[in-house]
């Protein structure tokens, strides 16, 4: 039988903001354990919260870009379970009002584009961390320690529409979510360090089926690799599951990336009753629509219409589209750069070509290495003016990258440049011709072929500094005055 | 007259005219406390060091001729569940029986910028959940009319104090009545403001929706100069009011011509002592006498204000206290084991039997699947409760009702039936439901024990129940009689 399969996904984002969601203390990652602290997010008795507006602006500005509408009214609630690292018992989030409703996010999967729909973004605080000793997990543990720095860092979730079909959309999903966070300045989206979380619902049903199959939640998946191996190992054991005339068990499963396997972690039985209702400590927040739309319009153009953009006005292709626009740096630097120099394809495929692999390599953004739009335009500008080939100019990028010189200086230091000078070129080409007697010959008897053997000596003698295009010329010439 | 018999205002001339000085009356204050306390117990811990240092910072100000507050030198007692830095903080629970707070709550700290000295932290009903102090996991805090009786409560020590003389002022809190009914029980002052006047922080939530401080005093001006001192916005309470706050003095007058009181006709029914009854129908005529327009009113969603209250405030109690855990503060059961041991544990040692039933009913009623008949049921009939007030309020500028159906009453009569012990709030409870300012004044005397008279006002209308208070208090000597 063929299935469908169907994911949902809960996303969870540390906002970007300089202190805590309720109380003044600083966000900083990788402080001292226990120093980034006070009476209100340890939980002291008798503290109050007081809400960072910056967190609301933050949140306001990410559903607007996932074309959400905001709330009139939002209103916070008390999530309440117990465990150490949730100094009050409880969770200050949003539940029957959250921030805002009903947007989507336009994600491009295998060149065709896919609506997910957002059904809601809502603000909450995060938790503190446990360290255990003696075993993985705070049952069975000798002793259990908690750093509570992270406790009260601005949470925001977005969750998403069953709108999900494969385990590869959800990954572009979580990719281009990222990628908007990080251009939006909300979020630094790094999946390993935690700043960006997911956990996702998954069900499988027999295609044209109208009702859901039973869901079971995943968690602990912590990269994009990870959202993607672990709906599959799942998507693959509901399949087999059902084929096999078993039934799925509404539960929470457990994600292992060194097996790419998941495990039970507790069933619907057992699910909490987290026994929800409003937070009485703060007031309900009416963002007013002015502040909105100055909200608004601090968000500028983003990587979705960016997209489009470079398809349609410049006529890139749909892949260098895409890998132009999924960071901020790059997108800003094909288009600084574009300003300089007018062949959009030339630039793509140099920043998508060895620059890229360069980046990939150093693990590096852009704007962490030497070159600028400035040495780039030139070193392209060199090549069309035939100061250097091609294959010169891909050591010279490498070197801009690395040092920042310019085509000038490079090609000086190096003695790289091209040699496009007539007479110095027919001395090696006669040279290579007298040492290539037999190549000639076959030239001769009309084996075209031989002409490209000719030309790569001429190369190989000049160190790769000839002029291809006038090499080629000239050869033909002084081949026909044999 | 010994200083420390004497009110705020009195000692406030004496130490701007230097005929007595700071420390002199923080002495005074505790010579009583030597004397009485044993007795009458109405203090968990007693901080003479601080007080008396700080009432030697006022007596150099004094000596510099500096501009003194109106609260210089005047020793308070704060109630148990505000925090106080470095000084502990028990809400009368075994839970926070070690617990010194790193911060000082707003209103101490206001207090204490006014130049205050803090006397000690006065007793109560454990996390104030109770109406006769009889709750409190350290002592019963007596009644200084009757040593055999209850002080009422939860702010039984601080209305305690106030009427033994242990203290010139002292601050309270009212969840449900916790600041009027024991200063209806000892014969004093007691005010709850509007919610949202007066700064929360810093005060160990029971029901945050409910929860407000106030003052408990020996007459109404008191009340009105420690009202000041504590009133206002604070941006560290969200449900704190950005609303200018009046000289609350200034209200003081005894004129109330053409007042128009509402007099709650189903609060003097059933349930109410004939002599309370005969003590509010007295002062109710007292009014009239003075010019004050007193007309009945019927109340009918009163009925559901014990009931109401009695869900709400168990379901916010019920996450408030759920950080007592034992991991970073407060007591941990030394039989802690694993995590879930360490809990429950923790939590069967320290808390007691109160706060522990009002845990079970506040966690049962916002269960899912219970939370819509029983929670948001409640908060309806809240509002119910509100539109009938600002109904009544369309036609009258206060309400009066007899602060509570009964006289104290004696030590371990109500302890085992909760019921019994919940309707002495009858009277009290409907006020905090709708966020109203309220203040019980002494109004007559039924078996040798006080009587209180409440007056109810329009939210942020301090002013016009501290004029009726006043002109009342003005006309009549319930207030200067001792115990």
């Amino acid at each position: 039988m063929k299935y469908e399969t169907i994911i949902g996904l809960e996303i969870h984002s540390q906002l970007h903001t300089k202190s805590k969601m309720f109380c003044g203390c600083s966000t900083e990652f990788g402080a001292k354990p226990n120093s980034n602290i006070c009476p209100i997010c340890t939980g002291q008795p008798g503290v109050l919260p007081k809400l960072n507006k910056k967190a609301v602006e933050l949140a306001i500005k990410t559903a607007l870009a996932l074309n959400c509408k905001i709330e009139p009214q939002c209103v916070f609630a008390r999530k309440n379970y117990f465990y150490p690292d949730l100094p009050k018992n409880y969770q200050i989030s949003q539940y029957e009002l959250p921030l805002a409703t009903g947007g989507h996010l336009d994600i491009e999967v295998n060149g065709k584009t896919k609506k997910v729909g957002i059904t809601r973004v809502h603000l909450e605080e995060d938790a503190g961390k446990l360290v255990h000793k003696g075993a993985a997990r705070i049952m069975g543990a000798e002793e259990s320690l908690v750093d509570l720095n992270r406790t009260g860092v601005p949470l925001m979730e977005i969750v998403t529409e069953p709108d999900i079909r494969s385990p590869e959309e959800a990954k572009v999903f979580m990719e281009d979510l990222a990628n908007l966070l990080k251009q939006l300045g909300v979020c630094d989206a790094k999946m390993e360090e935690g700043s960006l979380r997911c956990d996702a619902n998954i069900s499988i049903r027999p295609s044209g089926e109208k009702k859901f199959g039973t869901k079971t939640e995943l968690k602990n998946m912590n990269s994009f690799r990870a959202v993607m191996k672990g709906l599959e190992a799942e998507e693959k054991r509901h399949t087999e599951t059902l084929e096999e005339g078993g039934k799925i068990t509404q539960e929470t499963r457990f994600f292992d990336d060194t097996t790419d396997t998941t495990s039970s972690m507790r069933s619907k039985e057992y699910a909490h009753d987290y026994r929800y209702f409003p937070e009485p400590d703060l007031v309900p927040v009416e963002p007013e629509k002015k502040w909105v739309k100055e909200i608004e319009k601090t968000i500028g153009e983003l990587p979705g219409a960016k997209r489009e953009r470079y398809e349609k006005e410049l006529g890139l292709p749909p892949h260098d589209a895409g890998l132009l626009t999924s960071s901020k740096e790059m997108a800003n630097f094909f288009e600084d750069t574009l300003k300089l120099y007018e062949n959009a394809k030339a630039i793509s495929n140099w920043l998508l070509g060895d620059i890229s692999a360069y980046l990939n390599n150093e693990k590096v953004p852009i704007n962490a290495t030497k070159l600028n739009p400035e040495l780039l335009s030139g070193t392209l500008n060199a090549i069309d003016s035939g100061k250097i080939s091609g294959k010169m100019a891909k050591d010279v990028v490498l070197e801009q990258l690395k040092t920042g010189k310019t085509v000038e200086q490079i090609t000086q230091e190096s003695g790289m440049t091209q040699i496009s000078d007539e007479s110095e070129l027919i001395k090696t080409i006669n040279e290579v011709i007298s040492s290539n007697e037999k190549s000639v010959a076959d030239f001769k008897k009309g084996k075209k072929a031989a002409v490209g053997f000719l030309v790569g000596q001429v190369m190989k003698a000049t160190k790769g500094r000839a002029n291809p295009g006038a090499v080629n010329k000239l050869l033909q010439q002084e081949l026909s005055k044999l | 007259m010994k200083l420390n018999e004497l009110t705020a205002h009195e000692i406030e001339k004496l130490i701007q005219t230097k005929a007595a000085s700071a420390t002199e009356v923080t002495k005074a204050v505790f010579q009583q406390i030597d004397a009485a306390e044993a007795e009458i117990g109405a203090y968990v811990s007693i901080t003479k060091k601080l007080a008396l240092e700080a009432a030697k910072k006022t007596d150099e100000r004094i000596m510099n001729g500096e501009k003194l507050s109106p609260l210089e030198g005047i020793p308070v007692a704060v109630k148990d569940n505000m925090c106080t830095m470095g000084v502990l903080t028990t809400a009368s629970s075994k839970i926070l029986s070690n617990y010194k707070p790193p911060y000082d709550a707003r209103v101490v700290e206001n207090v204490k910028a006014l130049g205050a000295p803090i006397v000690g932290k006065t007793n109560l009903d454990e996390f104030a959940m109770g109406s006769s102090t009889e709750n409190s996991a350290f002592k019963v805090t007596k009644n200084p009319w009757d040593k055999n009786r209850v002080p009422g409560g939860s702010s039984g020590g601080s209305a305690a104090a106030v009427a033994a003389n242990e203290t010139i002022l002292s601050l309270g809190s009212d969840t449900g009545g916790s600041i009027r009914q024991p200063a209806s029980f000892c014969g004093v002052v007691g005010l709850k403001p509007t919610y949202g006047r007066v700064s929360r922080y810093g005060l160990i939530a029971f029901a945050s929706s409910l929860d407000q401080i106030g003052p408990i005093t020996k007459d109404v001006r008191d009340a009105a100069i420690l009202l000041n001192a504590i009133s206002g916005y604070d941006p560290q309470d969200s449900t704190s009011v950005e609303k200018k706050v009046p000289d609350y003095t200034k209200a003081l007058k005894t004129d109330i011509k053409k007042l128009k009181v509402g007099l709650i006709k189903n609060l003097t029914g059933k349930g109410v002592e004939k002599g309370v009854k005969e003590a509010f129908l007295k002062a109710a005529k007292k009014l009239e006498e003075l010019g004050a327009k007193v007309e009945e009113v019927t109340m009918p969603s009163f009925e559901y204000s014990v009931p109401t209250y009695y869900l709400i405030a168990p379901a916010e109690a019920s996450s408030n206290l759920e950080r007592y855990d034992g991991v970073k503060f407060g007591h941990r059961s030394p039989d802690a084991g694993d995590l879930l041991t360490m809990y429950y544990n923790t939590r069967r040692e320290g808390f007691g039997a109160e706060v522990k039933r009002r845990i079970m009913i506040g966690t049962y009623a916002l269960s899912s699947g219970y939370y819509d008949a029983y929670y948001l049921k409640a908060q309806k009939v809240r509002t119910l409760i509100l539109q009938e007030f600002e109904k009544a309020f369309k036609k009258f500028d206060v309400l009066i009702s007899p602060t509570t159906p009964t006289v104290a009453f004696k030590i371990g009569e109500r302890k085992d039936d909760p019921l019994a012990m919940y309707l002495s709030d009858i009277s009290t409870i409907p006020v905090n439901l709708a966020g109203l300012p309220a203040i019980s004044i002494p109004c007559g005397f039924a078996d040798n024990l006080p009587v209180g008279l409440q007056i109810i006002g329009k939210a942020f209308d301090e002013e016009t129940i501290l004029q009726t208070a006043y002109a009342y208090e003005q006309n009549t000597d319930w207030h200067k009689r001792k115990p």
